[in-house]
This record gives structure tokens, sequence and C-alpha cells, in this order.
């Protein structure tokens, strides 16, 4: 199955042996968009490895910047204005929004509903303005750089996100009679692809797909990064850890990030939104490790500096490449219809399961 | 539409207009026909798909210009979007992908990756652009392109294909 | 935002635990434990199972090629007391080999062997140590500093 197939989500190869109609193994096969980006950041700089994070997971480029940029920040103890905390915090719960959108836009055509995946892709594209206002760019920002943010936002950006934040419900409403009240939906997703949240620890799933099997670790609350200790949310958890708990949990994530984001700008302070560094980077030798919630699991960022200007080593703990370890566990005795449903709930993102 | 006169001079054609008869050549017909059809194979690779698929959604829209009949299967398509970084792991299938296909067949690099290796250019898994393997008939460019840029450039694919007696720039010198 | 590190003073009892094997190095968030790689499982079955560190999630698995020497890396958290820890082993580059923890941690699976893919290292132990990003036929193991590549066109 795969790699060139409609929804194994980019080119990934699940080999499946069957029983009949049943999968006894699933092994998904990856590497084909493995482009060498760790290899890469030993010859570029700091800085330059920048937009080579917004390519790893590419629906979610905002977090990705953060996660390398505070990493840097952590090594070289630099700190951030106040204003551009509060900004990163807006992009990456926008850019939340905008990848689960893409998640149930995925479930929705790989299920069949065509409608679904167009209300997702029609509604993200309200998101993708707010970043072209912001940054200029739709998909790969590169936006949240060391020290802070790149430039600050437009005056019309901050009412922009408000007219959006004040559409946002009744979009969700809308998506949620067209598919969460679906009857197919509810038979296709409930009671199939059930992992307990003992086993969802030991395979190393994290993110939603680790909530949904009810256990509660989201490390914007338990090692909140940024200022996230500041905004009051819910964390989503699911009860069976099926599809549809899956699929319950970010469609509540979508919610709790729009009400992140309306308590970020109501306190949004002026000022700088960079701190004042060398162009060039020269971190002195040693090596740390720093972890974001990214929209589809823990996202890591391992970097040794030799301290030089380039970085001796970067490892990025990718949540897409962990979590597609369950796949097979998850995928046993179901049909095939299954594994398509599977991996759209899974959501993995081959730009990072590869790297 | 180009029309092909054979032999006919203007006044012998506005002649026949008037009883709704239009002189061509079966080529100029099926070029048409092709160009304002084509069918793509959803093969997309890498970052640039989602911008493929953004496109094909209600906001851009592909299907105003006929082109939104994604096919799964090789079999029922007739161009083939490289959307997104290939690698050598990947060269394999996406030329097997590409002779599934029957002709006529077109292929767009779509991105940076596509058109030459993009950002990963010098890395050792990755094909520096998809015409070491494949004949690439419209290179867009970006990283990621625009849907619009997209759409310009499957709108540059038909100019294409209506008029096939433009040269095809293989190599630069 | 690292206010959760395991604190030096748990540090201090494994490393009288197990010494000699053990050592400290780094300070703040760049303190790890050093350990063998012969006390390496043992060190971590402690480490997961002990009420004390309760350490059920493999955040993290990845490798450093030192030139002189190979280092793995485990960052570890616990769920249940909310703490982390880093741990580090060693092994040399002829006899690059470490015991996999994939019986502590499955999660270890699938990053043992990205590991073993892009550096060379073997995980013994591992119950399917194959490569997992490059093509199985790749001759080589990209990410270690011996390796470059120059782009003229051909392969690596």
């Amino acid at each position: 199955m795969g790699p060139q197939h409609p929804s194994t989500h980019g080119v990934l190869q699940v080999v499946l042996e069957l029983d009949g109609e049943r999968v006894v193994k699933a092994i998904p096969q990856m590497g084909y968009l493995h482009r060498g980006i760790e290899k890469l950041a030993e010859s570029r700089t700091y800085t330059q490895f920048i937009p080579y994070t917004d390519r790893l997971d590419y629906v979610s480029s905002m977090g990705n910047n953060l996660g390398y940029c505070q990493t840097i920040e952590k090594l070289m103890a630099i700190s951030v204005p106040e204003r551009a905390e509060y900004l990163r915090v807006i992009m990456t719960e926008l850019n939340r929004i905008a990848s689960h959108l893409i998640f149930m836009s995925s479930v929705a055509i790989d299920l069949g509903a065509t409608t679904g995946m167009m209300f997702g892709f029609r509604d993200r594209e309200r998101i993708l303005d707010l970043f072209d206002m912001a940054c200029g760019a739709r998909l790969t920002y590169s936006y949240i750089r060391f020290g802070g943010v790149r430039e600050d936002v437009p005056a019309e950006f901050i009412e922009a996100t408000r007219q959006f934040l004040a559409d946002f419900p009744a979009m969700l409403t809308e998506h949620h009679t067209l598919l969460s009240g679906n009857e197919i939906l509810h038979h296709r997703l409930k009671g199939s692809g059930i992992i307990s949240g003992q086993r969802a620890v030991e395979t190393g799933l994290t993110g939603p797909t680790l909530r949904a099997s009810g256990v509660d670790y989201d490390i914007r609350k338990i090692e909140p990064y940024g200022i996230y200790d500041r905004f009051s949310f819910c964390v989503p958890l699911g009860t069976v850890g099926d599809n549809w708990d899956r699929y319950m949990v970010r469609m509540e994530e979508m919610q709790q990030s729009a009400d992140i984001i309306a308590q970020a700008l109501d306190q949004l302070p002026p000022g700088p939104v960079m701190t004042k560094i060398p162009k060039v980077l020269k971190p002195l030798p040693g090596d740390v490790y720093h972890r974001i919630e990214n929209p589809r699991g823990e996202l890591g960022y391992y970097v040794v500096s030799d301290g030089s200007t380039k970085p001796y080593r970067i490892h990025v703990r990718r949540p897409s490449f962990i979590n597609l370890q369950a796949l097979n566990e998850i995928c046993q005795g179901s049909l095939i219809a299954d594994v398509v449903a599977i991996l759209a709930t899974l959501d993995p993102l081959m730009g990072e399961v590869d790297c | 539409m180009e029309v092909n006169h054979t032999g006919t001079n203007e006044q012998q054609n506005s002649e026949l207009l008037k009883k709704n008869i239009l002189l061509t050549s079966m080529e100029t017909v099926l070029n048409w026909a092709r160009s304002n059809s084509l069918w793509p194979l959803s093969s997309g690779l890498a970052c640039c798909s989602m911008e493929m698929m953004a496109s094909a959604a209600a906001r851009f829209d592909i299907s105003r210009f006929g082109y939104e009949v994604f096919r799964p299967s090789p079999r029922q398509a007739d161009l083939l979007i490289v959307a997104g970084t290939l690698t050598w792991k990947m060269a394999g299938p996406l030329k097997r992908l590409y002779e599934q296909m029957p002709e006529p067949k077109y292929v767009i690099a779509m991105g940076s990756c596509a058109n030459a290796g993009g950002p990963f250019a010098d890395s050792y898994s990755v094909v520096p652009g998809v015409d070491r393997i494949l004949p690439v008939d419209v290179y867009i460019p970006g990283c990621p392109p625009r849907p619009e840029a997209l759409i310009q450039g499957m709108l540059e694919l038909k100019r294409r294909i209506q008029n096939p007696e433009v040269a095809r720039m293989d190599k630069h010198e | 935002m690292s206010k959760q590190m395991i604190s030096s003073e748990l540090f201090l009892r494994l490393q009288a635990q197990f010494s000699p094997g053990v050592t400290i190095i780094g300070e703040h968030f760049q303190q790890a434990l050093l350990v063998e790689s012969e006390e390496l499982i043992e060190l971590l079955t402690v480490l997961k199972t002990d009420p004390n560190y309760q350490f059920n999630l493999l955040s993290n698995l990845t490798a450093v090629d030192y030139v002189e020497y190979f280092e793995v890396v485990y960052h570890l958290y616990s769920l249940p007391l909310k703490q982390s820890a880093t741990i580090k082993t060693r092994c040399t580059n002829d006899h690059a080999s470490v015991p996999s923890v994939t019986a502590i941690w499955p999660s270890a699976d699938f990053q043992e062997r990205e590991v073993y893919d892009l550096l060379g290292i073997r995980f013994t132990g591992h119950p399917n140590l194959l490569r997992i990003l490059m093509p199985d036929d790749f001759p080589e193991h990209p990410l270690r500093k011996a390796y470059q590549f120059t782009p003229d066109g051909e392969k690596g």
C-alpha cells in the first residue's frame, strides 16, 4: 500500500500481511522522503537551518520554528521580548488550528467525505491569509527567529485575527454537523483502532494520539515553554483510545487553541519583537534538548554545539516518526478499510517521519 | 482555438461558419480537448503537495479549468505533477508511475525541489531535479509555489499542448 | 523551561549505587549521567521500575559521532513524578555497539533503527535491526562524520 496512494498521507508504504480481509501485520516502510536534513544541518549555520525546520512537519511550520529557536535560546540563554512571546503563542496556536483542519480534511477524504475536505481547506485559507499578512508566506514561514520574531505584525492582523476568532465557532459547528454528527463516520471510527493508555506510553505515542487513550500528557501544561503558563485552557482527553477519540480530541483542541489566541490577543503588550543578538551565532560547546507540544505530538530538538558557527549535530525528535511505531499493533485484526482510518487518525506527516 | 485553414479562404470559412461548420485538423481538436481536461495523478511528495491540494480546494478551484479530476491510478491520468522533493529511494517508484501512464502524458515539476533539488540539492539522498529521470514540460518555481502559480503553470502547459509546433528546449547550453 | 530536571541529589544517589560505571557530567540543563554500556540496561531498568524514578516515557533516543567515539543519548521522562533525565553511553568506532533498550521501552524500536541506519551503531538484542530510512542496499552510514557527499551529479 503505497508509496503512491491516495490515503497514505504522502510517500509512505505500508506492507500489509492479510488473512482474508483481516490484517495480520502492517509494517510501515519509510524513507521515501528522507532528505538528509540532519546531515545538511552540519553544513549550515544555526540561522540557515531555520528554513529547514519549516519543511519537516510542513503543516505546522510555526511550531517547528518555535521548537528550534527555543532550543538555541536555551543553549545561549537568549531572552525574548514580551510582545514576541505573545506573537509566538498566537502564531503557533493558529498553526495548531490549521494543522488540525488538515487532519479533519484528511479524515474526511480518506473516508470518502469529499465535502469535509473542502470545508476544512476553505476555513484553513482564513488562517493562511493571516500568516500571509504577518510574514508573507502561506506554508513555510521562518517567522519565529532567535530572540523573537522576524517582524511585528501589521495593524490589520490583530483585527483580522479577532474577526477569524469571531467566525470560528460557527465554522466548528458546521464541521461538527457535517462530520461528527455523521452516522457513517461513527460506524467507521468508533470501536476501531483501539490502543490502551499504557501501551500508548510504552510505544512512545505523544500528542493528541496519546491523549485520546486517556493519558494526560501535554507539554504546554506539564513543562510550559515560553509563556504558556499564563493561559488557561483545557486538555481534551479520550477514554477508549479508538479512532473516534483521536478524531474528537483534535476537534476539541481547535476550540482550546482559539481560546488561547483570544487570551493572547487581550494580553498582547506593545514593545520590541526581537532581542539584539549577533548576526552569526556561536554558542559555547555543549548540548541541549528542548521539546514542545506540536500538533502531532512531542517535537524535540537535540543540538550539539562545538563552539563554531555551524552546529556539530542536530537531531529532531519527530512525533510522527515515533507514532508510526504503533501502526502495526493498532492495525492487528482490523480490516483494510480500517487501516486507512487508522492512518488518518494517527495523522503522520511524511516530511516529519523521514526528516 | 487554433483553426487550420486547409485550402479555404476567408470568405469560404465565413460561409461554412454560418452553417455551424468549423474546419480544422484532428490534432488541433484533440489537443484542445486534452489541454482543457488534464487529469492529474495524485502524487504529492512533500510540502508542495499541500499547495496542490489547496489549489484543488474551493478557494483556488482548478476545476474552473477542468483539472480537478485527480486520479489515484496512473493508468487513468495524463499529467504527473511532481510536487515536492524527489529522493533516490522514491525515484524508482516515480519512474514506474510515469511509465504506467498512457500517452500523451505530461510532467510538471512543481517547486524548487522538483526543479533542481531546492534547499536539499546538496543532500546525499535527494535527486537534484526531477528532470534527471523524467522529461519535464513545465517548471514552476517557488518554495512552495502559491496555488496561483500552480494554476499559471498548468495554463502554460495548456498553451503548450495546444501549440505543439513550438520547439521544446531540452538542454540549456 | 527545565524546571523539572531530575535533581542532582537523585543523580548522586544513582552514581553511588552504580559506581564506578557511572559519572555525572555537565551542569544545569546539560547535566547527564554517563554510564558504561555494560551497566546501561541495569541502570535504565532501575530508572524505569524504581518508585523513586518511574521514567516510563523514553522521550528521545539518538547518537552523536564524536570521531574518536560514538555517544548514544537517552532523554527520559516520568509521567507520574514529572521529572526528566538525560543518560549517555559511549562506544568506540571499531566496536560500535550498545545494548538495545527495546525490552525496557518498546518506543526505542524505530529510534534505534534510525541510529543504526544513519550512524552504524548496532543495538544488540534489537528484534528487527534493519535500515529504516535509507534504501536497504545503501552501503554507507551517512550521518557519520567520515561520510562526505559532494553533489557532482553522481549518487554519493
